[in-house]
């Protein structure tokens, strides 16, 4: 099998023009086990950023690290050095809800809060004290933005539950971006949905890569070659001082040039298919 | 022969496929079973309508001989005195000023405990801490009346606070009430909480919210029909609660106007006067079931209204 980039854009330049966010060596610890070792990379600014490779490779983990959300986690730990505009996310004296205010995250299933669709766009700008000359224009706005408006305009006081799976996850994406964040982080934002959610989707964050940074980890190869301009390839190695399996980064490149000429032999075994 | 192939189909696999779907695979053993539930079931209705018509039949006899007007309205409770007067709302003041006082002590008391237990706890805390308030909620409820009489109102309130107060007290019998409730409303209150889903606090934090915020915002919203259950198992409680009013609020049947005073609540009268020799069919028998009558259909209709606010502000996950 092989996949090619479809977005096949020859403007992507060969590194991120604009470095919004670095990771250096960044170490992913649960208690003892290191679930990423090593990593260093950089995202460009308006950029989507694929994170691929085969299950339990630290491709969740890595993506919690770049807005503080492992801090949620028990006996999780972050070690090295992620940078928002070369300021250090993991500095004491950063407040990891602020970290979380400027990057923000999409999941994997998507969990639309138990209220009505107005209100779950409503209640991060409400959180956050941010004071909109008016809260239905901004939530009009958000909801045209994230191409959900028309479907939801006469059900806005509706539970946001009685929308589809692909409307939730939508919503789910409006919703982080009502609070106006630079970078945001999807975990497999679709991989609970049919192919027509999914492509309307990928519709949607091609749209906002102008004015957001988006990093996005898949499990579906065609996805990260449809959208990403950057992908990274990740696999898991025997840790040499544990013993354990830790995720590494293989490759980072133009999606272009992971998918049709990778430099690392593993890159091209998983691509083709012959691994994972 | 496998125990999926249809009883009465051939063992072969060869039939697989063809084999009637109307065919019946239960076990006799599971007819019995059933048979044995259902008998439970029907015994249970059985005893509720037993309850009910032998609430009903005294307390038909009562309203026969005391006006239903006079009865909920009157505003003298004196049943056993020569010029015996029958108006009910002595009472009902009383259990309202118990419960109203015990909600007020318990509702803050167990929602923060449930709060803290659920939301800012580590695991094991809680692991430690949710079984030792679940013991309180099992302490018999003669032990909080001692304490309410001996201690609250004898030791607290007049030593201590120097109060101006008797013997009894329903601020006493309300206070203590409210502690043993606490249990219930925080484990309850608990449950609904730590059953919101993970990935709806996720969400929140996500968008830069803190824990307060998620907790009161996300959280308490999406539990709130079990907290509001959980609450009107304590009104319910409350107005039900017999052995801590009958020990510490008194036994002065009097419209309460100060919660210092003392008070005699509908369960406070049942308890003292079934003690007495009331004869079968006398007023004073019947009495005692036109009131327990009263509190029976208090409690139907706080649990009728909480299962309509409930309804309401339902936000399901
Ligand atoms: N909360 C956690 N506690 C302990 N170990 C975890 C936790 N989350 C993930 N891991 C482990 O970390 C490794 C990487 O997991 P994850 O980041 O979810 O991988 P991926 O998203 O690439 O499938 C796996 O071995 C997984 O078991
Ligand atoms: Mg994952």
């Amino acid at each position: 099998m092989t996949i090619h980039a479809m977005n096949s854009n020859l403007s992507v330049p060969e590194q991120p023009a604009q470095r919004i966010l670095e990771c250096e060596k960044v170490n992913v610890f649960y208690g003892d086990y290191r679930a990423v070792t090593d990593v260093n990379m950089a995202f460009g600014q308006n950029e989507i950023t694929a994170l691929i490779g085969p299950s339990g490779c630290g491709k969740s983990t890595l993506l919690r690290s770049l807005n503080r959300m492992n801090d949620l986690i028990d006996g999780a730990r972050t070690e090295g050095l992620v940078t928002l505009h070369g300021e250090n996310l993991y500095d004491k004296e950063v407040d990891p809800i602020a970290v979380r205010r400027r990057i923000g995250m999409v999941f994997q299933k998507p969990n639309p809060f138990p209220k009505s669709i107005y209100d779950n766009i409503a209640y991060g700008p409400r959180v956050l004290g941010m004071k909109p000359s008016s809260m239905d224009d901004l939530v009009e706005e958000t909801l045209t933005r994230a191409a959900l408006w028309d479907e939801v305009k006469d059900k806005l006081k509706q539970s946001a539950f009685g929308l589809s799976g692909g409307q939730q996850q939508r919503l789910c994406i409006a919703r982080t971006i009502a609070v106006q964040p630079e970078i945001i982080l999807m975990d497999e934002p679709c991989s609970a949905l049919d192919p027509i959610a999914t492509s309307r989707i990928e519709d949607l964050m091609r749209e906002l890569r102008e004015d957001y940074t988006i990093v996005i980890v898949t499990h579906n190869m065609q996805q990260a070659a449809r959208v990403a301009d950057r992908t990274a390839f990740f696999t898991a190695l025997q840790d040499e001082t544990t013993g354990n399996r830790t995720g590494v980064l293989v490759e980072y490149d133009k999606t272009t040039k992971i998918f049709e000429d990778p430099s690392d032999q593993r890159t091209e075994d998983y691509i083709s298919g012959r691994f994972g | 022969m496998s125990t999926l192939a249809p009883s009465r189909g051939s063992a072969s696999g060869s039939t697989r496929g063809t084999g009637s779907l109307k065919t019946k695979i239960s076990k006799p053993g599971e007819r019995v079973v059933l048979i044995v539930l259902r008998l439970a079931a029907a015994l249970t209705v059985v005893i509720t309508i037993g309850i009910i018509v032998a609430l009903l039949l005294p307390s038909i006899q009562f309203f026969a001989e005391v006006p239903i007007f006079e009865f909920l309205f009157g505003t003298r409770w004196a049943p056993r005195f020569a010029d015996a007067s029958f108006g009910v709302i002595p009472l009902v003041t009383a259990t309202a000023w118990t419960t109203g006082i015990a909600l007020l002590v318990a509702i803050p008391l167990g929602l923060g405990a449930a709060i803290f237990l659920s939301e800012y706890a580590h695991p094991n805390l809680r692991k430690t801490l949710k079984p030792i308030l679940e013991l309180l909620a099992g302490i018999p409820t003669v032990v909080f009346g001692l304490f309410a009489l001996q201690f609250v109102q004898a030791v607290v309130f007049k030593q201590w606070l120097n109060l101006d107060t008797g013997a009894f007290s329903v601020l006493a019998a309300g206070v203590v009430m409210g502690v043993m409730i606490v249990p219930t409303i925080a484990s309850i209150s608990e449950d609904a909480m730590s059953a919101v889903p993970q990935s709806m606090r996720q969400g929140s934090a996500a968008l830069g919210a803190n824990r307060m915020q998620t907790t009161v915002k996300v959280v308490f919203p999406a539990a709130l029909s079990g907290i509001l259950a959980a609450i009107v198992l304590g009104i319910s409680r409350g107005v039900g609660e017999t052995m801590i009013v009958a020990m510490a609020a008194g036994g002065q049947a009097q419209i309460v106007t100060n919660p210092l005073d003392q008070g005699q609540t509908m369960t406070g009268f049942i308890a003292n006067a079934a003690l007495g020799d009331s004869r079968v069919g006398s007023i004073e028998y019947n009495t005692l079931f036109a009131v327990g009558l009263l509190l029976f259909v208090i409690t139907l209709i706080i649990n009728y209204i909480s299962i309509r606010v409930v309804r309401k502000f339902r936000e399901a996950y």
